[in-house]
């Protein structure tokens, strides 16, 4: 990874002072943070830290109380419906359940962001969805339905939509929560192919330390809300905070 | 725009000038009145996002065919059985009270007026508020829990015009033609049924039970249905989309969506058989 110093471009994503709060608990009590293009940045934390609020908010799935977030160069908080949709189609989203329409088959799943945003006659489409498809290992079983295939396959097929209009940055959530330690290394694995093949810009909401180690650039631990620390692995387990010494060496 | 403001602003006075005049002690009835204040704002601005989502291109024609399919054809089944038992029902009330009376010869007549007018379209509306009403909360409901609305947010897809808009349109347009369907099998198992007590041509019984009937009295009333589909279609779509709480929050959004569209559905009904007198009468 390049330092900063030497990458004059501007962040792909910028946050200031992100606050987002609900009822009377605070999630987010200000979260600045910029990414680079290209970087692969691993959010890690424990459960309930707002890790994947902070990840919604960033497309504004969920509306921030406070703060700014840049796209890009756009800020995107006070951005009307037909703009942020353009935003949204630069941005690829894979859900920690993989969030597959239950009523379409896989490859209508992946189809669907391409239906609507794409010129695509129907069998350039096809074909398309087919690449995307074979590039996560999924090339069979384009007709089951998702509650015909694995969780595992679930991820694979959420992660060709989410690829499906070319984004330039990806947010993952939870990728490899609830699958067993070889589909959640396949799934890292993919990941890092995504991130040398494509060099797209990738936030990685995990709690799976081993695998952000694998693909990450850079590691921002989340607490109460808050950054903890942003830096490499190496910065990390050179820190004497014993909140982050605690958090490496409990997920070790 | 204005309803949900008003709702804000009303919710806000209203138990704050109830607890300033001593009037407010019980917590629970504020809390009650006030989410009930709160629901009614939300669906202000659901249904402006609605009107939206209906308003601008591009239309989801082949979701909307997919689900007239699914309410209009597969509940085709229901409504007509629903219908024929009204039928059978009616006639053999009618029969006996219409004898005591010496007016046996109105029978045709009370079967076609009463499925026509009334019950026809109620008893479509109240079978389409239970099949379609919970199928359409329990649906939209299981896709907001599994965060498959989110997904569609974030494919940057309207899930109001995908889903929403797609499915109040298909309950619009397929209430009117379930309510003919069921007023046929009505009246149609009424002269059967007749017809087995006292034997009787379906010639001469729908000649009798229409000759009076105008247009005034058949197409109000049917395409009255057109609003109940209205309202079930957007209460069921609400209820599904603002559910939250896990599988528990989806049988609830199934629940209140069938009680609360029956429920406004019985309301409205009220309501437009008043109008529709007054617009008909003469």
């Amino acid at each position: 990874m390049k330092s900063r110093k030497e990458e004059p471009a501007e962040p792909a994503v910028v946050i200031k002072g992100l606050r987002k709060r609900f009822g009377r608990q605070v999630v987010l009590g200000g979260i600045d943070l910029a990414v680079m293009p290209g970087e692969t940045m691993a959010v890690l934390g424990r459960s309930g830290t707002g890790k994947s609020v902070l990840l919604k908010l960033l497309i504004r799935l969920q509306e921030p109380d406070s703060g700014s977030i840049l796209i890009q160069g756009q800020e995107i908080c006070s951005l009307g419906f037909r703009e942020l949709n353009e935003v949204r189609k630069k941005i690829g989203f894979l859900f920690q359940q993989a969030a597959l329409y239950d009523s379409l088959t896989v490859e209508d799943n992946v189809a669907f962001p391409l239906v609507r945003h794409s010129q695509l006659s129907d069998e350039e489409r096809r074909r398309r969805v087919r690449e995307l498809l074979s590039s996560v290992g999924m090339d069979k079983d384009l007709k089951k339905l998702p509650s015909e295939i694995s969780g595992g396959m679930q991820k694979r097929v959420g992660l060709a939509r989410a690829l499906a209009l070319n984004p330039e940055i990806l947010l993952f959530d939870e990728p490899t929560a609830g699958l067993d330690p070889i589909t959640a290394s396949e799934i890292d694995s993919l990941i890092s192919k995504l991130k040398a093949e494509r060099k797209i810009t990738s936030i990685v909401v995990t709690h799976d330390i081993h695998g952000a180690r694998s693909f990450a650039d850079r590691v921002v631990v989340l607490n109460d809300g808050r950054i903890l620390t942003t830096g490499t692995f190496a910065e990390l387990q050179k820190s004497s905070d014993p909140l982050i010494t605690r958090f490496l060496s409990e997920a070790a | 725009m204005w309803a949900p403001l008003t709702a804000v602003v009303v919710a806000s006075a209203f138990p704050m000038g109830l607890r300033g005049l001593g009037l407010w002690r019980d917590s629970a009835l504020a809390a009650t009145v006030i989410s009930a204040i709160e629901w009614f704002g939300e669906l202000g601005i659901f249904c402006s996002k609605l009107v939206r989502a209906v308003m601008t291109r591009p239309f989801e024609a082949r979701e909307l065919f997919r689900q007239m399919d699914a309410m209009g054809a597969q509940s085709l089944p229901l409504v007509s059985l629903a219908g024929a038992a009204t039928g059978v029902v009616l006639s053999l009330q009618t029969r006996d009270s219409l004898t005591r009376f010496g007016g046996k010869s109105l029978l045709p007549a009370v079967v076609v007026f009463s499925l026509i007018k009334e019950t026809g379209p109620i008893i479509t509306g109240l079978v389409l508020s239970g099949r379609v009403g919970a199928g359409i909360g329990a649906e939209l409901g299981s896709m907001k829990v599994t965060e498959q609305i989110d997904a569609m947010e974030a494919s940057a897809v309207d899930p109001h015009k995908f889903l929403v808009a797609t499915r109040v349109l298909a309950c619009i347009l397929t209430l009117p033609l379930l309510t003919l369907a069921a007023d046929f099998c009505g009246i149609f198992m009424g002269w059967v049924t007749s017809t087995l007590t006292e034997p009787i041509s379906l010639h001469l019984f729908l000649h009798n039970g229409f000759k009076n009937v105008a247009f005034g009295d058949f197409l109000p009333p049917t395409f009255k249905t057109a609003v109940f589909g209205l309202i079930i279609g957007v209460i069921a779509c609400f209820q599904g989309m603002r559910t939250r709480g896990g599988t528990e929050g989806v049988g609830r959004a199934a629940t209140s969506s069938v009680v609360l569209s029956s429920l406004f559905l019985i309301l409205a009904d009220v309501v437009l058989v008043r109008l529709i007198l007054v617009v008909f009468s003469s």
